[in-house]
């Protein structure tokens, strides 16, 4: 493919959604797929087939809109009306819909209240939940069909790479380091300085890893991009690669996300057939091409060095650095791992400028984040909101609260590697420096409202009981101190633990945030250690009363 | 790689995959570096779990010694060793599951089918085991039956998960199904 082809083919596209009297686009991830999508899917093709309308009216798929909880989600797209998003779909209501609206719109007909006709089964686009946030790596979700190439050219797709493909290597580096983006797996280390580091070795063989390992329990911003938008994750490699002259790129995603895998496959097959991935890439004389490698359940694998291993094919055991996977890592190669929600980012950079970037968030933490906001909380699902927001605004305003009658106590964020931070303290703004001040820290983008019906203290053990059973039990401080840290934490629990045990908890806490090999053990008591900094009456209170208290 | 510890000179009936095609599998990942473990993932695709004298045979057409098989399989919670029975039950551990009460669902299903949490039934019905999160969070808490995942469960009703069990056909493993059910 001729770069200026790209166009071409946007074009075209954009003509034939034009031409079209309606559009019905469903939700194709693995929520709503979970909640019966693809019977709604199916029941609007047959229903508008029927009626001869298949030419006016398009029914196609579409990534994560974020409600996952009203799903199955169907998006109304028509010439006469503002886009409408129905909710709770099936196919009787799509039958419905299709007779009352979808059919008289195609036939030019007018219809009063379309929204009407679905009555509760429709979501308001302009409450909260939507117009808060800001959307730039889930931007085609809702919009464009993951599993159709000229859908993501007509939103600018190829563009980014295509503008890389002019630079050079260091002009790329230089791009990424001004739009201030920073790994979004949770470190928030610069992505600009890390590929640098990878271009600055000489190699004939270089990697680039796509870390789709998504194991932190209760977060599927990963999934939800690599199901919703695979290509914007390819064209980000692609793009690495340009910025490190990498020579290979390597998918490695979670087994229980066969979605995600299923689709990260096809878009590839399509870049190859389109010529933007393969040989000649847009007829640079740029040759890159992917391999696909799946996970196998354990939490582990998503730090880099352990991920390596385990796509050599080996158990996945982290093993200490330096040296860095930028100086050795794959096969012995420099290599370069980066998180699926960072690498989503860098085609939009690339295509809109650093300074486009640069303008969202904080003035450290640039650009907007992806969270799974799930737990107590009304509207349980994916947004994505820009950096510098409050946690007041992500809970309350577009999260809607615990959405019944009791209070929320706190969040979690960064999973069982991050921290508890308080109601008292949301008026925090969400950035990665803010959220380390209060014990947590930004983490993937998992995010976990608690009532106050809900104990910190199970909560902490919920997340240190998972780390010990993905320990991999290499180094001793993670195998031994999380072991040890549960069994205090179970007679806490039980109603058997001393005010001698917290501070045993406390002295195991910093022998492993010292000792271990890698981040799975440095933070692992961050959950316990930071529920006790703000919830240490919950510990106390549970403790076993002595005879004189008992008295 | 230690070559005189592979299992060729151990002697095996192969059943349950026609020999032919587990050395097609071979092949297909052989050439491949480091491809052990995408190798066990589509044998356990085709059986549902990784029986011994399977990964013997692979071992030996892949040119792996069999401990480092078993290193990798006992490694990774994904892999099974042994048969899961007709129907996968697996409950959802993720936090988001958690604080919604998937441990009150998971001993209701355990009460329910008289076994625990990565057992299977004496009759090989069911085979019962809570898993990583699915990450489906918008829909906690939620369980899958054969890879089909039911989601905003009521944790008091665990007898209703079964009866999804009699509505559905059973899927004998499949890639898809065994992705979402087993961990």
């Amino acid at each position: 493919m001729k770069p200026e082809e790209l166009e071409v083919k946007a074009a075209a596209e954009l003509a034939k959604q034009q031409a079209l009297e309606a559009r019905l686009v469903c939700c194709s991830s693995t929520g709503c797929h979970s909640s019966g999508a693809a019977d709604v899917a199916a029941r609007l093709k047959a229903d508008l087939k029927a009626k001869g309308l298949d030419a006016k009216v398009q029914v196609g798929g579409t990534g994560c809109m974020g409600l996952c909880s009203k799903g199955p989600l169907v998006r109304l797209t028509s010439k006469a009306h503002d886009d409408i998003l129905c909710s709770e779909m099936t196919p009787d209501l799509a039958t419905h819909l299709v007779e009352e609206v979808v059919a008289p719109l195609a036939n030019g007909e007018p219809v009063a209240d379309p929204v009407g006709v679905l009555g509760a089964h429709t979501v308001d686009l302009a409450a909260p939940f939507f117009a808060k946030q800001e959307r730039v790596v889930l931007s085609n979700n809702g919009h464009a069909d993951p599993e159709k190439l000229p859908e993501y050219l007509m939103h600018g797709g190829y563009q980014g790479l295509r503008k890389a493909l002019t630079m050079t290597a260091e002009e790329i580096c230089q791009e990424m380091l001004a739009s201030g983006l920073r790994g979004r797996g949770g470190a928030g280390y610069p992505t600009g300085l890390k590929w640098d580091f990878a271009r600055r070795v000489e190699s004939d063989v270089k990697y680039v890893i796509c870390n789709g390992d998504e194991g932190d329990p209760g977060a599927f911003m990963d999934r939800s991009v690599l199901e919703g938008d695979p290509h914007a994750v390819i064209e980000g490699m692609m793009i690495a690669a340009r910025a490190m002259n990498a020579t290979n790129g390597v998918f490695y995603i979670r087994a229980e996300y066969p979605l995600a895998v299923e689709r990260v496959e096809k878009a590839i097959r399509q870049a190859r057939v389109a010529g933007l991935v393969g040989r000649n890439i847009l007829n640079s004389g740029w040759n890159f091409d992917f391999d696909v490698r799946l996970g196998a359940g354990a939490f582990v694998c998503g730090e880099e060095t352990a991920l390596i291993a385990s796509v050599e094919g080996r158990r996945g055991t982290p093993r200490p650095r330096p040296p860095f996977p930028s100086v050795k890592g794959l096969w012995d190669k420099p290599s370069c791992v980066n998180n699926v929600e960072t690498l989503a980012n860098v085609p939009r950079i690339l295509h809109n400028g650093a300074a486009w970037f640069a303008a969202k968030g904080t003035e450290k933490s640039k650009g907007t984040k992806v969270f799974a906001l799930t737990g107590k909380i009304a509207h349980n699902g994916l947004v994505e909101v820009p950096m510098g927001i409050t946690i007041r605004e992500l809970v309350e305003t577009i999260g809607g609260g615990t959405g019944t009658e009791r209070q929320v106590k706190a969040v979690q964020t960064g999973g069982p590697s991050g921290g508890m931070i308080p109601a008292s303290q949301f008026d925090t703004p969400i950035s990665y420096e803010h959220l380390q001040q209060l014990g947590s820290m930004m983490g993937s983008g998992g995010l976990i409202v608690i009532d106050d019906h809900d104990s910190v203290v199970e909560l902490s053990r919920f997340y240190l009981d998972f780390c010990v059973d993905e320990s991999c039990g290499k180094c001793a401080p993670c195998r031994i101190g999380g072991t040890q840290m549960l069994h205090l934490l179970d007679k806490i629990v039980a109603g058997e633990g001393t005010a001698e045990d917290i501070k045993s908890i406390r002295k195991i806490a910093q022998a492993m945030q010292r000792g271990s090999l890698c981040a799975l053990g440095q933070t692992a008591p961050n959950p316990v250690l930071s529920a006790l900094k703000h919830f240490e009456s919950e510990f106390t209170e549970r403790l076993k009363k002595t005879e004189t208290e008992q008295a | 790689m230690a070559e005189n510890t592979t299992a060729d000179e151990i002697d095996t009936d192969v059943e349950d995959v026609p020999q032919d095609e587990i050395v097609v599998l071979a092949q297909k990942w052989k050439k491949k570096r480091g491809s052990l473990i995408m190798a066990l993932h589509e044998l356990q695709g085709r059986l549902g779990y990784v029986p011994r004298d399977q990964a013997m045979k692979l071992g030996r057409e892949m040119g792996v010694p069999l401990a480092n098989i078993y290193e990798v399989l006992t490694f990774y919670n994904y892999f099974k060793l042994e048969s899961p029975g007709k129907y996968i039950v697996s409950v959802c551990t993720g936090t988001a599951c958690h604080i919604k009460g998937s441990p009150k669902l998971l001993q209701g299903l355990e009460d329910e089918l008289g076994i625990k949490a990565g057992e299977s039934t004496p009759d090989g019905e069911y085979h019962l085991q809570g898993v990583r999160c699915l990450g489906c969070c918008g829909l906690a808490p939620l369980a899958s039956v054969n890879g089909k995942v039911y989601g905003k469960l009521d944790t008091s009703d665990s007898h209703a998960v079964l009866e999804h069990v009699k509505v559905d056909q059973p899927v004998a493993s499949r890639p898809d199904d065994d992705a979402a059910a087993a961990d």
